[in-house]
């Protein structure tokens, strides 16, 4: 019965008659379909066209390439590290505390070491370190969480008592009390920043699967007979996945914070390693005489990553929301 | 309890006036910049003193008219021509802050939800003298204008109530605050989007009865938006039908139902399960197609795409207004009646379903049996009884009915039987002469197999991250057995019997409509041939078009499969319509049980003939309205002796509060628990 087409005699019987073979063959029209779209659509190009559109909504957004330049600029510094920077960031260049001037537009340290060179090298260990710490607490986190969601009763009574334990330790106390303890390497403190986020992480992955567990495709699942593992990482899973990359974007964020900590407080890693909390922590008295370049410039770099990843952070989870 | 039914509303007011006026509104929602035609100029108006029903299928603009009297529009919405006339005042060309005195003092509106329009953290007394501060009243005046306003509303204890958060109420009683709330600045406009869908039947009637007494204390001009047409009649002076954003027929509510005049509106009717048709007797009626998406060109009728009458003339010209006789004899008013129609005279030529007898199909022997099935929840430490004796079987083939007000344990019952809940000890239910264990997880393959569920909400009840296809196939493997290509087979001709496309296997649930959803959720409950599926309330979130196709389908199915349905739903229009026998329920508890003539027909348990005579119809009011008072009581604190009484018209003091009632068989098959005898329970009856 499609427009333009010449009608039949408008008798009252062949109008009847057309439209019950109309109504034979659909009676509930698809809401996307458009007239005569009946060609079969690969499913697979349409869905590469979702992740295209999701990428031209977040490529739109200004947060979200504010902060993904900044933070390429620092994967590249990482990268690169003293191949790309001007001079040697561990060796002495020139006189030492010297202002920013060309040349040297971070100035320099009380060593003479160039303060440009070794922000830029810094990015190295943040930028090893804190995406490694945050995903090993994602990955354990989703799975306490789903199972304390998925299952409740006493799974979730005893490690929710123990997750409230780990959350009423200060992060920065708690970490200062492992690493004294063990010592400090690089694992050390990967493993010290995974486990302070995991509760954290935990606490997000179960409110989200408590939701999701409520929904009558988990009981529909249940009544085919599906184990918990089953119905926990090929149904629930896939439907919290996105508060998932939200988290996991925001625990970076935290962990290079938390790295940084450490370093300054002299926990985390070692000099001479050109890493911006122990710059920090080098150069912080000397504000007082007058050479705030060996300070500032570092403290920048933490915050920059930081701020730059809360804003990716921020703009995927408005796309995934929208 | 037992009432007449209020008189019909009476005019006020008769011409004059309007008190709203809107004129050719034309509105648009922009899409990525682009205008998208949603209203494609409405006219109607509403005297004060009278109430208009728009109705209509989901996305044909009532909601969008009814926000737009009161310019309460999302930020994309655009109103591209047309006026808006309230008591004079053109709405659309006001200034903010004169459109913030509008609505504080003109117009008011009143939501589908109470429980979302009330703010959760702030107690019920300060949240209504909120609306009277609004209006200058200072602290301790508008505190007691809030008292005097709850009152109004028929709030038998203000006081309490005003100590009160809004979570500690109940739905009915939200609604009255909402109304009460609305009705603060005395409004000229009242607007009210679907105010009892969500709510009981018994609670929609006793907040259908409080508007339409607060009609004859004010002189607002009254809107109602509602897809129950049923609502509309009760409580509508007028009525307009509209279609893709037009009003295709207009006039008296009445009139329009019991003689309407335009193929749409003969459409929307025929699909309802009416006159107490039966499965047997014959399908439902479906519309043809869906709604158009918005912004679609529709130069000429709006309705040709899925009209049985579409011609040529249909396709080139603008339908004309033609203006029907008006002359029913309950008629309301001498409203003019019209529609758009070019083939108003041939009516009677839409294609009716084809009248089928089955009544003589086979009833096989039980499938499912429940003796003595108890469920007790354990809360903070108290022992609440949700399910208390069931006892009941379901025969091969047939459907078994399951009615009562949310609280009376339909859907555990339902979770019991399929194992979600593991019932109390001693409980026994048996699935083809053999026990069954408490727990699904317990269960061998073959019985999780034999019965299946399908779900209200068919959003929640489908994954979303699922294809249709992944969705049946994993259904298929885990409950047959069946692998690779015959499970892909088999899940072809599961789709094509459920009417879907292989189109349709490819997508994910949210491409799909709310019925296709609803199909593949059915799909999923027959991919393994079950004994017996549970139905909770398939068709409810559902519009009527849609129900009746899903309907057909379910019963197609049966007659096809022989498969036995418990079929839960609180409509029981569409109850009577499929169901065999029906089970009442109160408080967990069987209340009756019969064949569906034997429940509809009488004599009935007081609870039933309360139920029955609730539900607003399409066919007019019944003679008799029985009101049931107060709230169900609490499962944790049932009541003595009947656990009706509290409620119940026939209440008899010294007996039903100290003993409990036994169950009677009062004919074969027909049995009730009540004190009262045969002939007692006869003498009240409601005219169904």
């Amino acid at each position: 019965m499609s427009m333009g087409v010449p009608p039949p005699i408008a008798s009252g019987a062949a109008a009847v008659v057309e439209a019950e073979a109309a109504r034979a063959v659909s009676d509930d029209v698809l809401g996307e379909a458009g007239p005569g779209s009946h060609v079969p659509i690969d499913m697979r190009a349409e869905r590469r066209q979702a992740r295209k559109e999701r990428r031209r909504l977040l490529l739109r957004r200004p947060g979200f390439v504010i902060g993904f330049l900044i933070l390429a600029f620092w994967i590249v510094c990482a990268i690169g590290g003293d191949k790309i920077t001007p001079n040697p960031p561990l060796v002495s260049v020139d006189a030492g505390g010297l202002s920013p001037r060309a040349g040297f537009l971070m100035g320099t340290d009380v060593l003479g070491r160039d303060v440009l060179s070794r922000v830029m090298a810094g990015a190295r260990d943040v930028l090893i370190v804190a995406p490694i710490a945050a995903t090993l607490s994602v990955a354990a986190g989703t799975m306490l969480g789903l199972l304390m969601g998925y299952y409740r009763g006493w799974v979730d009574e005893v490690l929710s008592r123990l997750v409230e334990v780990l959350l009423s330790i200060p992060v920065v106390l708690m970490a200062l009390l492992i690493v004294a303890t063990l010592g400090s390497s690089r694992l050390v403190v990967i493993m010290t920043v995974a486990v302070l986020f995991t509760p954290i992480v935990t606490r997000t992955v179960r409110a989200a699967t408590l939701a999701e567990s409520q929904l009558d495709y988990v009981t529909s699942a249940r009544l085919r007979g599906e184990g918990g593992l089953f119905v926990m990482l090929r149904e629930i899973l896939p439907n919290i996945r996105p508060t998932i990359l939200v988290e996991y974007t925001v625990r970076i964020g935290y962990a290079v914070f938390t790295v940084a900590t450490l370093s300054f407080l002299g926990a985390g890693i070692k000099p001479p390693s050109p890493d911006w909390g122990l710059a920090v922590a080098d150069n912080y008295q000397l504000i007082q005489s007058g050479q705030w370049w060996g300070t500032l410039f570092p403290a920048l770099a933490i915050a920059s990553v930081v701020i730059a990843t809360n804003l990716v952070a921020d703009s995927i989870e408005a796309v995934i929301s929208s | 309890m037992t009432v007449d039914e209020a008189p019909a509303p009476t005019q006020k007011a008769a011409g004059g006036e309007h008190a709203l006026s809107i004129e050719d509104l034309e509105l648009a929602y922009k899409v990525r910049g682009v205008p998208r035609e949603v209203l494609r100029g409405v006219t109607f108006h509403v005297r004060p003193g009278e109430a208009y029903g728009l109705v209509g299928e989901s996305g044909c603009g009532k909601s969008t008219t009814a926000y737009a009297a009161l310019r309460y529009l999302p930020s994309n919405g655009v109103i591209t021509g047309g006026r808006i006339l309230v008591g004079g005042q053109d709405v659309t060309r006001m200034s903010e802050k004169q459109l913030r005195r509008f609505r504080a003092t003109e117009a008011s509106m009143v939501y589908q939800d109470p429980g979302s329009a009330l703010n959760p953290t702030v107690k019920i007394g300060r949240q209504v003298s909120e609306a009277f501060t609004i209006l200058g009243r200072n602290g301790k005046d508008a505190l007691e204008a809030a008292r005097n306003a709850l009152k109004r509303v028929r709030i038998a204890d203000p006081d309490r109530v005003m100590q009160r958060y809004p979570h500690q109420l109940s739905g009915g009683m939200q609604q009255r605050v909402v109304i009460a709330m609305a009705l603060a600045c005395d409004p000229r406009l009242l607007v009210l989007d679907e105010p009892t869908t969500g709510l009981d039947a018994t609670v929609e009637a006793e907040v259908l009865d409080l508007v339409r007494t607060l009609r004859n204390e004010t002189d607002a001009a009254i809107l109602l938006i509602a897809h129950n047409l049923g609502v509309i009649r009760s409580m509508c002076d007028r009525v307009g039908v509209m279609y893709a954003g037009k009003i295709v027929e207009e006039g008296d509510a009445v009139e329009v139902f019991e003689a309407p005049k335009h193929p749409y509106t003969v459409g929307l009717l025929q699909c309802l399960p009416r006159h107490g048709v039966r499965k047997s007797q014959r399908a439902l009626f479906t519309i043809p197609g869906t709604l158009p998406q918005i912004g679609t060109d529709l130069p000429t009728c709006v309705y040709v795409d899925r009209c049985a009458l579409a011609d040529d003339l249909c396709r080139t010209e603008v339908p004309p207004v033609v203006h029907v006789e008006v002359g029913h004899t309950e008629s309301r008013s001498d409203a003019a009646h019209f529609s758009r129609c070019h083939h108003i005279d041939r009516l009677e030529q839409i294609p009716e379903p084809l009248s089928e007898d089955n009544e003589n199909l086979l009833k096989g022997k039980v499938v499912i049996k429940m003796e003595d099935v108890s469920k007790t929840f354990r809360q903070r430490g108290h022992d609440v009884p949700a399910l208390v004796g069931i006892q009941l079987d379901v025969g091969g083939g047939e459907t078994l009915g399951l009615v009562g007000e949310s609280g009376s344990g339909k859907t555990t019952l339902a979770k019991v039987m399929l194992g979600i809940y593991e019932p109390d000890a001693g409980s026994e239910i048996t699935l083809d002469e053999h026990l069954l264990a408490g727990k699904a997880m317990n269960r061998p393959p073959a019985d999780m197999r034999a019965m299946q569920m399908v779900f209200q909400n068919p959003d929640s009840a489908l994954n979303r991250t699922w294809s249709v296809r992944r969705i049946l196939k994993r259904t298929v493997n885990k409950l047959t057995g069946i692998k690779g290509d015959e499970a892909d087979r088999r899940i072809e001709t599961l789709a094509d019997a459920l009417r879907l496309t292989p189109r349709h296997l490819d997508m994910r649930p949210r491409q799909l409509s709310g019925g296709l959803k609803q199909r593949v959720a059915i799909a999923r409950a027959f991919a393994g041939d079950p004994r017996l599926v549970v139905c909770d309330e398939p068709t409810s979130a559902l519009d009527v078009s849609v129900q009746a196709a899903i309907l057909n389908l379910l019963s197609d199915l049966q007659s096809n499969e022989s498969t036995s349905y418990l079929f839960i739903s609180h409509d029981l229009g569409v109850v009577r319509y499929l169901a065999d026998r029906i089970i009442v329920m109160y408080l967990g508890r069987l209340q009756e049980e019969g064949t569906t003539d034997q429940i509809f027909d009488g004599p009935h348990h007081p609870y039933t003939e309360a139920l029955l005579s609730a539900v607003p119809s399409v066919d007019g009011e019944p003679s008799k309205r029985i009101r049931l008072s107060g709230e169900i009581p609490s499962p944790a604190n049932p009541p003595s002796g009947c656990v009706f009484h509290t409620r119940c018209h026939r209440f008899i003091e010294g007996t039903c509060d100290v003993i409990e009632p036994p169950v009677v068989e009062i004919e074969p098959g027909h049995r009730i628990r009540c004190h009262l005898s045969v002939e007692e329970l006869g003498q009240t009856q409601v005219a169904v």
